[in-house]
């Protein structure tokens, strides 16, 4: 199923400059790995060597984060939306 | 409760005839003490909106000076003082709008050897800074010292508002909950490439500043367990659930954060720099 993806302004040069993808995907992994497939170079800046999400960057299910969820495994559903949160800094 | 001079009631007649604030929430705002880290893009509305409120005493930290590239958002500057410390610009603004509050600067940087003992005079601290290392020092420094925390950030077009105060709120997180540290170098895009929407700066600040005064007044929901993003070329804004991770280094069941942390201060962290 088709999710929408939504891609924050730092990784947006990725996408060729957009905002939203529809990528396919039953679990946030297989969504994570179809999204590189689509977009070389985006899982390394959304996960580790190990494949684990990194910890400056939070995926969203909808409103939920995926930590608390079941992490690279939770299922997605159709209609789902999943945003990718960095950290950033910015202030002045 | 403050006696209210006749000016006084003239000036906040707006907030007192709200009942959710009334004479008596004013006279709270005014007997307020907020401190401020940056009087920068985020740093500029927040200032201004506080003092009109009404907040007694606004203390503010921002070791730079007015540069001309910071005029473009940064509006409690001005032309005129290009080269004064921006504390000092922050002060005569607010004071030529507001008499009542009393304005505290501190003309140099935050770190690990000032920031409990500055913030322990204050009831509430807003941080609008521009990099990891301070907001990460803030965020510690507010956990030990039991302060809440209105954090604000932004990046070209988009903006993050979160309010931190574990302390009061018993599922309430912290800043390391959501980002337990600092990304390293390389990773996040470097200050050459950032830019930021000025009016981004207004947008993301009021926020806070909102958040602040309902803070101070106790009233309404708390933004604490919630991570507002707002992406301005969408015109759209998110609120996010924020948990307390039971594994965060600071406020999790076995931290490993017990004293403040001081990171290198790289380029490379500063995704919003001005």
């Amino acid at each position: 199923m088709t999710i929408a993806v939504r891609i924050p302004t730092p990784l947006r040069k990725l996408t060729n400059g957009a905002d939203e993808v529809a990528i396919d995907g039953a679990t946030i992994g297989a969504l994570i790995d179809n999204l590189e497939a689509a977009h070389p170079g985006i899982k390394e800046r959304l996960c580790d060597e190990a494949g684990e999400i990194r910890r400056f960057v939070n995926l969203y299910l909808n409103d939920e984060d995926v930590r608390f969820l079941q992490g690279r495994d939770t299922a997605l559903k159709s209609g789902d939306e999943v945003s990718i949160v960095p950290a950033i800094a910015g202030g002045k | 409760m403050i006696d209210f001079t006749e000016e006084q009631i003239e000036r906040y007649s707006r907030h007192i005839i709200l009942p959710e604030v009334g004479a008596e929430g004013q006279s709270k705002l005014l007997e307020s003490k907020v401190f401020m880290i940056g009087a920068g893009g985020l740093g500029s509305p927040v200032a201004y909106y506080l003092a009109a409120a009404g907040v007694g005493t606004i203390g503010i930290a921002d070791a730079d000076v007015v540069d001309m590239s910071n005029l473009q958002r940064q509006i409690i500057h001005n032309q005129d003082r290009v080269g004064m410390p921006k504390v000092e610009s922050a002060r005569e603004t607010i004071q030529a709008l507001n008499p009542d509050v009393q304005v505290n600067t501190y003309n140099y940087r935050i770190d690990a050897d000032n920031v409990r003992e500055i913030i322990r005079d204050y009831d509430l601290i807003i941080d609008g800074c521009d990099n990891f290392p301070t907001r990460f020092l803030v965020n510690d420094a507010c956990f030990f010292e039991h302060k809440t925390l209105i954090s604000g950030a932004m990046f070209r077009f988009e903006g993050q508002v979160a309010t931190f105060k574990p302390h009061a709120d018993k599922e309430g997180p912290c800043y390391r909950c959501l980002y337990p540290e600092p990304p390293p170098n390389g990773l996040v895009p470097s200050c050459s490439e950032a830019g930021i929407l000025g009016a981004l700066a207004g947008a993301v600040g009021t926020i806070q500043a909102v958040e602040a005064v309902k803070e101070l007044l106790g009233i309404g929901d708390s933004l604490s367990g919630r991570l507002m993003i707002f992406d301005a070329l969408r015109m759209e804004w998110k609120k996010l659930k924020l948990r307390q991770d039971p594994g965060c280094p600071l406020c999790g069941t076995k931290p490993t954060i017990t004293d403040l942390v001081t990171y290198e201060q790289a380029c490379e962290l500063q995704l919003g720099h001005s």
